[in-house]
Formats: structure tokens, sequence, C-alpha cells
């Protein structure tokens, strides 16, 4: 559960900028603002002031779902020794580009 | 047929744009580190540095017309008060956050009107300069429109302090579509519009916001006059430039 909401705080939004055509959206960093549409301006004014991005989104930072830290062994640990998951035996032909 | 222009007219334009910007742009720099909130604090920062990159290409040009050896730099902090060519709606101090607002949303959707004649000017470096500076102002005149609705258009204390704002700084609008000689030469070459032609735009779009703010626009044409021609600025500026010519004043010519 969220505790309750600081009713003089603006929420709190997650910013995700997309440096440029065809590369992910990546997570940035945090701004409160009181809606949408200002969170994504001041994304705008925090975020690209040295021109880093093509594409903003703001999330709503409640909406994001985390994985708790102290299951952190149960989720993740047992991947460590299977190497055979990873596709690094196979040769990537150059065309494909960055994966 | 139109008499060629007296460089001296150009120059006074380029005064007045580079020293409209320069001015707003120090002004609104008086917020940085004490905004409502970090992320308006950044906000207004970056709109300041886009007025006072703004006005380096006008006082820069200024100076090239002029041809008597002086920088934008010269220009910007080694005049004297009454040689300032701003706008007095530019002088006016920022009061709360919300006069902050009003006065740039005053000024951002004239300078968006006067930024887009201004890029069909028979002089190209002008047109290239009003270019680069209308892709900024469109940003500002968005943002200060967007928190003008949302302040007017608030609670009861924000709407107050929106209303005073706007019936403080509207008869300092005037002067800003008012020609004078100056402005009708550049405007018979084209080479500047004539102020007056901007007004009906600048009224429906100012209108239309104001109205969705639930503001109400003061019923009055009176209009201070007297920046732009720097006959008759208000006591407001000296103390901007004391403040802003400092350094180079007690450090004449000091770099870093």
């Amino acid at each position: 559960m969220t505790a309750p909401a600081d009713k003089r705080e603006w929420p709190l939004w997650e910013i995700f900028i997309r440096g440029q055509h065809g590369a992910s959206h990546r997570h940035v960093g945090s701004l409160h603002a009181p809606d949408a549409e200002m969170a994504i301006l001041n994304a705008r004014d925090v975020y690209t002031r040295r021109k880093e991005g093509v594409s903003i989104w703001a999330v709503p930072a409640n909406a994001i779902a985390a994985s708790s830290p102290s299951k952190k062994g149960p989720l993740f640990d047992p991947a460590e020794d299977k190497a055979y998951r990873h596709p690094s035996f196979f040769p990537i032909p150059k065309d494909v580009g960055p994966m | 047929m139109t008499q060629p222009h007296d460089p001296k007219h150009l120059f006074e334009f380029l005064l007045r744009m580079g020293d409209t910007t320069l001015i707003l742009g120090h002004r609104i720099s008086e917020w940085c580190g004490k905004a409502p909130i970090l992320e308006e604090d950044i906000a207004l920062a970056n709109t300041a540095l886009d007025l006072i990159g703004q006005t380096q290409m006008w006082l820069g040009l200024a100076a090239e017309v002029e041809g008597k050896g002086r920088s934008a730099d010269d220009l910007a902090m080694l005049r004297d008060a009454w040689d300032f060519r701003c706008a007095l709606l530019v002088e006016q101090p920022n009061g709360d956050f919300g006069q902050t607002m009003m006065r740039q949303f005053l000024f951002d959707h004239w300078h968006l009107v006067q930024l887009t004649a201004l890029q069909s000017s028979t002089d190209d470096r002008i047109a290239a300069i009003a270019a680069k500076a209308a892709k900024e102002a469109t940003y500002h005149a968005e943002r200060s429109a967007d928190l003008v609705i949302r302040l007017g258009d608030g609670t009861e204390e924000s709407h107050a302090r929106m209303q005073a704002a706007l019936d403080l700084l509207y008869p300092y609008i005037g002067e800003l579509f008012t020609p004078d000689a100056i402005d009708n030469t550049l405007a018979e070459h084209g080479i500047a519009p004539d102020p007056a032609s901007l007004r009906p735009a600048y009224d429906a779009t100012v209108n239309a916001i104001l109205a969705e703010a639930t503001l109400t626009r003061p019923d009055s044409t009176f209009a201070h006059k007297g920046g732009r021609t720097g006959a008759r600025h208000s006591e407001h500026l000296g103390h901007i430039l004391t403040q802003m010519q400092w350094l180079q004043r007690a450090y004449p010519g000091a770099t870093w």
C-alpha cells in the first residue's frame, strides 16, 4: 500500500526519454507535476536541456509495480549459472544493428 | 520612390529587440534558485538563457550595423539607462510568481507574432535571427499560457492574484503596438512589421487564453510609453542595470 498522498505535494512522475529514433525510452529520473501535461513540459525543461531526446514519456510513479529488494535472491540468483540462456553462442549479422 | 533607410534606424530597432530580451532575461534570472518548485526554477532559468542567447544575436547585429567597433557585450554592459530601448513591460518587477508568469505571458505572445513577422524581413540577417528565436518563443508562449490558465482558473487565491497581475501589467501592453517614425520607416522598407499590424492577432490569442483562465481583460486603452524610444524608462531600469552591470563597471574589461 502507498502512504496517503500529501495534499500539498504534487504527484511524482517517472520520466522516460528516447534519445534517438529507433532506440527505446530510457528512465532518466523523476519529477513533480500536477498532471500529465505539466509533467511533459517539466520533463522537457529538466531532462532535455542538452538535446538529450526526441520523445518523452511521463508515468505516474504510483502506477509502477516494483519487485521487492528482499526477494532479490529467489528472483534473480537462479539465472546465475545458466550461461546457455545467453545468445552469445551465435554470430549476429552486422545488418541487425544494436540489440 | 522610397528613400534608402538610415542605418541609425536599423540600429535603434535592433536595440529595441535586444534590450527587451536582455532586460527580461535578467529579470527572470532573478528567480534562479528561489522559484516555487525545482521544476519551475529550471524552466525559468532555461527561458532566461534563451532570451540572453537571443540578445547576443540582436545586439551583435546592432554592434555590426553601428560600425563603431563596439561589441554586443559593450552594448549590454556599458550603456546607461537613457540609452536602453527595452519595452517598459519587461522592466517591471517580478512580484509574486503569478505576476512573473502574467508578464511572461503578455510578452511571449507579442514576441511570437513579432518574430513570425520578422521571419519575412527584407533583411536576411534579421529573418535568420527571428527564425531561430521563434522556436524558443513558441515554447515559452505555450508554457506561460498554460500556467496563466491554471493559475487564473485555479483557487480563489490564485485567481485573485492573477487578476491583480493582469490589471497591473495591462497598461504596459500598448507600447508594444505603438509605432513611431523609426517603426514607420522600417515597415516601409519591409525590414520590420508595423507594430500596430500585430495587434489583431495578439488580441485574438490573448483574449482566448484569458477567457479560458477566467480572467477579465481591463477595459482601457491607456498605455504607458517611453521604453522603446528611451524617452521615459520606469525607475526600475536603473536598479536592474546597477546589478547587471556592476562587475563590468567595477572591473572594466574583466573576463573569465
